[in-house]
């Protein structure tokens, strides 16, 4: 099954989120890359409404 | 009919198109008092936002009185001081009178300015002349050497300047700023090559003069002697490229940005002439031997126009040499140019870096991708002190307030729920 290849292949980890889960996997020698993401408007309710409306609809 | 994001992505064009197709070119040499508009013999007008002076900082205070006593209004700093805060004096943004100036940007009377045209749209900006660095009245410093350079500007570098001009003929900026790039400058703390280019080029026009053999050499040995005296250029250059952008409906894209010392301030193309202001940062950098953090004014000045048409901190990662000067390292000068990409709306079809594979700088401000990705504009920028008086003390990098973007981008949701848009 191609899924049993995936398991026997290198890992390949792309963390998004949490900044703790991507040192987990790279303190057990597995090569990491984490993406520096952040909510929108860094999760401020009232400026990510005001974006909100001008997008279109 | 559009919705309201085509709309703004219309406008946004409409602004880049108008900002990639500007051709700034000095054009002539003449005096504030002849060409700033609005200009009398008792106005001055400084960097940044719109500022009274019970709020105005150390260094900007101390460079109207300097201009003060250069004006021959006053005698010394202790009458400067007192006429100032008399209300006799007109205050006024320079932004807000198609003028930009660095640091203090204090321009007065008398005082030289370079003619810069939008040749595309016709408008123009103008600019005093760079004094260099250390003890300059744009720091704040206003002593007697201070006072004589100016003077010096005034009769001798001014009126030759306008004369190699003339013989010379219109110089264009555009290509200039491109090439400077291409050499290792970003035209706001790195003007190197800028300035070597220019003596280059005006050389010849300066020995052509009618002006006496040793004003000449004086003039020229000012040039070699100040690796900033182009800055004076790449910012008015910025500012009528920009300036033809603004006041475009339903546009977000930022077409000043300046601090006072005091405050920083914002203006959008969709919004008009209205400021968005918040107390300015301190700068982080390298300071001068025998200064220190303590010793640094908020941040000050109208240069940070170049970051906002796409060079300056934009274009860092074409000046890596610059990090000596502001800190960081030449990584770091990469990736403040990469990260304006989130910020901007197009790469600079004129403004290319080599080091990024010729990739045009980030260029054009856009309030909504701020405020969405939480990235501010980066500036590298000079330290003034905070007193009056004293001067630079060093150089470094700084962000604007994110409360400038907020309020701007409030008032334009605000100006669209009036419309009934939203």
């Amino acid at each position: 099954m191609k899924v049993n290849e995936l398991f026997k292949q290198e890992l390949k980890v792309i963390n998004m989120g949490l900044r703790s889960f991507a040192a987990d996997i790279k303190s057990q020698n597995v090569e990491v890359i984490h993406v520096d993401w952040r909510p929108v408007a860094g999760g401020n309710k009232k400026l990510a409404s005001m974006l909100s409306k001008l997008k279109g609809k | 009919m559009a919705n309201i994001e085509q709309l703004i992505e219309q406008a946004n064009k409409k602004a880049l198109e108008i900002i990639q197709n500007g051709q700034p070119t000095l054009v002539d040499v003449s005096t504030a008092g002849e060409v700033v508009p609005g200009m009398t013999k008792k106005t001055i007008f400084h960097a940044g936002p719109p500022c009274k002076w019970e709020n105005m900082s150390g260094p900007l205070k101390g460079a109207i009185m300097g201009a003060l006593i250069y004006e021959g209004l006053a005698k010394d700093g202790e009458e400067a001081e007192k006429l100032a805060a008399s209300g006799e004096i007109e205050f006024g943004s320079c932004h807000e009178h198609s003028s930009v100036g660095p640091m203090a940007g204090v321009t007065s009377y008398s005082m030289p300015v370079w003619v810069i045209q939008n040749k595309t749209y016709g408008n123009y900006a103008y600019c005093n002349m760079n004094e260099g660095l250390g003890k300059a009245l744009r720091f704040g410093a206003y002593g007697p050497e201070v006072i004589e350079r100016l003077k010096w500007m005034e009769k001798v570098l001014g009126p030759i300047m306008k004369e190699a001009l003339k013989l010379h003929g219109p110089y264009d900026l555009k290509t200039m700023i491109a090439q400077m790039i291409q050499m290792g400058d970003e035209g706001h703390n790195r003007n190197k090559s800028g300035t070597c280019m220019f003596a280059r080029e005006f050389a010849p026009y300066i020995v052509e003069t009618s002006f006496s053999e040793k004003d000449k050499a004086d003039v020229l040995r000012f040039m070699q002697g100040n690796d900033h005296f182009v800055l004076n250029l790449t910012m008015p250059a910025a500012k009528c490229t920009l300036d033809a952008a603004a006041g475009i409906k339903y546009s977000t894209i930022v077409y000043t940005m300046a601090r006072n010392g005091t405050e920083f301030g914002i203006r959008v193309s969709g919004l008009g002439d209205r400021w968005f202001t918040a107390p300015a940062n301190y700068i982080k950098g390298l300071f001068f031997p025998g200064f220190s953090e303590k010793d640094a004014n908020r941040d000050i000045g109208d240069s940070c126009i170049t970051e906002t048409c796409g060079y300056g901190g934009f274009a860092m990662a074409a000046a890596p040499a610059i990090v000596l000067f502001v800190g960081g390292t030449p990584k770091d000068a990469v990736n403040y140019t990469t990260s304006m990409y989130e910020i901007t709306t197009e790469e600079n079809k004129m403004y290319t870096i080599p080091a990024l594979n010729f990739r045009g700088t980030p260029t054009g401000i856009d309030i909504r991708k701020v405020i969405e990705t939480g990235i501010l504009p980066i500036i590298n920028t000079g330290m003034a002190h905070k007193d009056p008086g004293v001067g630079q003390v060093g150089a470094g990098l700084v962000n604007p307030p994110m409360k400038c973007f907020e309020d701007a981008l409030e008032a334009f949701v605000a100006e669209l729920e009036k419309e009934g848009m939203v």
